[in-house]
């Protein structure tokens, strides 16, 4: 167990590079070559099935690849168990232990058994101060709304302070004012701590509002990659303004994606 | 695929599955070496009396089984009929009583009842025309077996017409269907799918029942296979016919477990209790009175024994009993006995239930692997080999190398963990998958592992159904006359131990007395148990 926010060698945003990395649940082979800058944030769009959540598995180490190396700033972590990793990552739900209060599920991101030092309860009373939660130390994960459950999530990332943090659809289940108040967060919490985010979601006005770059998958494979602002410009990839099912002269701000799950 | 360090979870299970292997290997090996010792001997006993022996115990089990079965296809349809009634939430309590109360109990319940010197004697011999006999043999041994069975097969295919869909229901009624259709459409194809495993699962507890044939048998022209290598122990002292007996009775258990997961039996045999749906038909006058009829006899025959037994131990004075040091200290040997074995048996299901959930995450879509397979079914195949089987062989090997009673204790705590690990499994698999599925990416993620992650997350989501296994464990514990029954002395005595000396003194008061303290700390378990697990399911 590495203690957190101690991994050697990162420093900030560090670049997760998935370099001929092939997986397979047992039928359709998902095969992905790609590079997510550091310190950038990139949002991963596609239709369902299309590998967005078990690429992010794979970076986080809850899937083997079958081949291929995955290398965050520059170092294979292939063979690293999860908490290893220089990441974090917010799933959609249970990002949080039920039985254990807000308190505790922060603390958790410093020290895996709970023994907490005076600088660490610290850390966890301003990282909470910072996404808005003080006060609420003692709840337990049920007594909080939808998005303040999201919010210990980040707390957490924030007390563990790795260089990548990946987000598979954590504001998914949010209404659009809640998701947008959530996404300036994690952009605000960017633009303090320069990490590197990968997020993954469904919806092109998020992608728009907080991400630089954008990667779009197919069939389970890397179909494009780009800065934000030119695929949602006319000349954005074929495929891409496909998914968005925009008309031929759409330029995508009609926002008329379909969510196909 | 990079070699990752050994989940700790799949050592405990490896341990669990070693220690089981240990113990029921331990009994084959006794078993083989008696019999090689005495080849003769055990080929011998092979004569007239071993197959009287065994055609009684089928005998005897297929006639429960159809007397059991039968009467609770009528009584389960007949409550299914009257969703609502006055009551009705207190007969199925009721009837799930009977699982939860020692067969030594029961025994004597009927025997209270039924007995040359039970409450219905007068009657019986009024009707009779001559003294009653009391209820002794195949009779005795029939009436306890329904009146543990027929409430099981009651609940169990009240559950299965739970699963009619309402909407069938509803439609019956706009078609106007009357009783005897809707039965012959609805109620039976779903009854009849439902009978075989119900059945298998009666036959497969009678067959292996060894109690209630020790108690109520009453003698060698009612003994079965399992009674007999008791007898062959520890009165006859005949090791070759013990090994012959054994041998037959595992035999025998072996082909019939093999036909009931053809069928596709529940072998552990606990029914949930079915919530009433809303029903669309209403029955006629004449059903309906035929239904209380049904319903009524079934709670006189289920309630009369369990009455009997709190009367005839209310009448033993109690006060007496509790100061008797014998009853103290088999008291006191009880509770430690079952305390340790429920423990084990907690311990060990848990270890092969995270096991067998760590093999299956590290295996995503793979074939399932041996050791898989035995983490999964292998708590399942401790049935096949009953509890005096396993005593037996371990009787077997060790009273050649040291005195076998000295060993009681290990012997009553390990053969009582193993018997109980199917029903903690069950109380406590469903809640481990659950909270795994939730915590597992989580745990990975931050790193925690071993002994922090049973500290801070297992124990945490898991103490409910942790005490249901624990508490039903060690009711199963508490109230077991099996390896007792054989590796008992007078130095270490239980409750159900001490109960059957005293019915075999003939202080027939005592045993009314000690069997409803028995009786009453079990329920008071198993109703803790089920309480316990009722509040998991938020």
């Amino acid at each position: 167990m590495t203690p957190a926010g101690k991994v050697a060698g990162v420093e900030k945003g560090a670049a997760v590079r998935l370099e001929q990395v092939s997986f397979s649940y047992g039928e359709a082979p998902f095969l992905f070559d790609v590079e997510f800058a550091a310190s950038k944030i990139t949002a991963i769009m596609g239709p369902s099935g299309s590998g967005k959540s078990t690429l992010l598995n794979l970076v986080a180490g809850f899937e083997t690849p079958r081949s291929g190396r995955v290398l965050i700033g520059g170092a294979d972590v292939g063979t690293e168990p999860p908490s290893a990793r220089p990441v974090s990552m917010v799933f959609q739900e249970n990002n949080l232990f039920a039985h254990l209060s807000v308190e505790r599920n922060v603390g958790l991101g410093r020290s895996p058994s709970l023994r907490l030092t005076e600088a660490d309860h610290a850390a966890v009373a301003e990282a909470l101060k910072r996404v808005g939660l003080t006060g609420k130390q003692q709840r337990l994960p049920r007594e909080l709304s939808g998005g303040e459950r999201q919010r210990v999530a980040l707390a957490r990332v924030l007390v563990r302070d790795r260089p990548v943090l990946l987000l598979d659809e954590p504001f998914a289940s949010l209404g659009p004012a809640l998701r947008d108040d959530m996404l300036d967060l994690v952009a605000g919490v960017h633009a303090e701590r320069g990490m590197t985010v990968v997020f993954v979601t469904h919806q092109p006005e998020d992608a728009r509002r907080v991400s630089q770059n954008m990667v779009f998958l197919d069939n389970g494979t890397v179909a494009a990659t780009g800065v934000a602002a030119d695929f949602f410009d006319r000349s954005g990839p074929e495929a891409f303004r496909r998914y968005l099912g925009a008309g031929p002269f759409g330029d995508g701000s009609r926002d008329v994606a379909r969510k196909r799950t | 695929m990079p070699a990752r360090p050994t989940d700790p979870r799949i050592t405990a299970g490896v341990i669990a599955l070693a220690a089981i292997a240990l113990l029921i290997g331990g009994a084959f090996a006794g078993l083989i070496l008696e019999g090689a010792r005495d080849l003769s001997g055990a080929a011998s006993a092979f004569d007239p009396y071993l197959f009287r022996v065994a055609r009684f115990t089928l005998w005897q089990a297929l006639l429960s089984t159809l007397l059991s079965v039968v009467p609770a296809l009528f009584v389960a349809r007949a409550l299914s009929r009257h969703p609502r009634f006055f009551g009705r939430g207190f007969i199925l309590q009721l009837f799930a009583v009977p699982l939860a109360l020692p067969a030594i109990v029961a025994a004597l319940g009927v025997l209270a009842l039924y007995g040359r010197a039970g409450y219905f004697a007068d009657i019986l011999s009024q009707i009779g025309g001559q003294s009653w006999p009391g209820i002794y043999g195949l009779s005795g041994i029939l009436v306890a077996h329904v009146f543990f069975n027929l409430p099981l097969s009651v609940r169990l295919f009240l559950e299965a017409l739970g699963t009619v869909p309402a909407d069938q229901w509803r439609l019956a009624s706009q078609l106007g269907m009357g009783a005897r259709p809707a039965f012959r459409l609805i109620e039976w194809p779903v009854l009849r799918a439902a009978l075989p495993g119900v059945a298998g699962l009666v036959f497969m507890l009678c067959i292996t029942s060894f109690t209630i044939v020790l108690t109520l048998g009453g003698g060698p022209a009612a003994t079965t296979l399992e009674v007999a290598i008791y007898q062959a122990l520890r009165f006859d002292f005949d090791p070759a016919r013990a090994v012959t007996l054994t041998l037959l009775q595992i035999g025998l258990t072996f082909v019939v477990v093999l036909a009931l997961m053809r069928l596709g039996a529940n072998t552990v045999g606990d029914a949930n209790l079915p919530v009433a749906p809303r029903r669309y038909l209403s029955a006629g006058a004449a059903e309906t009175s035929l239904n209380a009829l049904v319903i009524i006899a079934a709670l006189v025959f289920v309630g009369g024994p369990m009455a009997a037994t709190v009367a005839a131990g209310l009448g033993a004075d109690l006060g007496r009993l509790a100061g008797e040091s014998a009853v103290r200290q088999a008291t006191l040997t009880s509770a430690v006995l079952a305390l340790l074995s429920a423990l084990l048996s907690v311990a060990l299901s848990l270890s092969l239930i995270m096991a067998r959930r760590a093999l299956a995450l590290s295996r995503g879509i793979g074939a399932r692997t041996l050791l898989e397979h035995a983490t999964d079914t292998g708590a399942g195949f401790v049935l096949v080999v009953p509890p005096i089987v396993i005593g037996a062989g371990w009787f077997l090997l060790l009273r050649t190398v040291s005195d076998v009673f000295a060993i009681a204790p290990v012997m009553v705590v390990a053969v009582n963990a193993v018997m109980a690990m199917p029903f903690a499994i069950r109380a406590v698999r469903p809640a481990y998958d659950a909270a795994s599925e939730r915590h597992e990416r989580l745990c990975a993620q931050l790193g925690i592992s071993g002994w922090n992650r049973l500290r801070l997350v297992d124990w945490p989501s898991l103490r409910r159904p942790l005490a249901t296994g624990f508490a039903f464990a060690m009711a199963l514990s508490l109230g077991d006359l099996g390896v007792i029954a054989l590796f008992g002395s007078d130095s270490v005595q239980t409750l159900p131990y001490l109960l059957l000396a005293r019915m075999g003194s003939y202080r027939t008061a005592d045993a009314a007395g000690l069997a409803l303290l028995l009786g009453f700390v079990c329920l008071a378990l198993v109703l803790a148990a089920d309480r316990l697990g009722r509040g998991e399911r938020t």
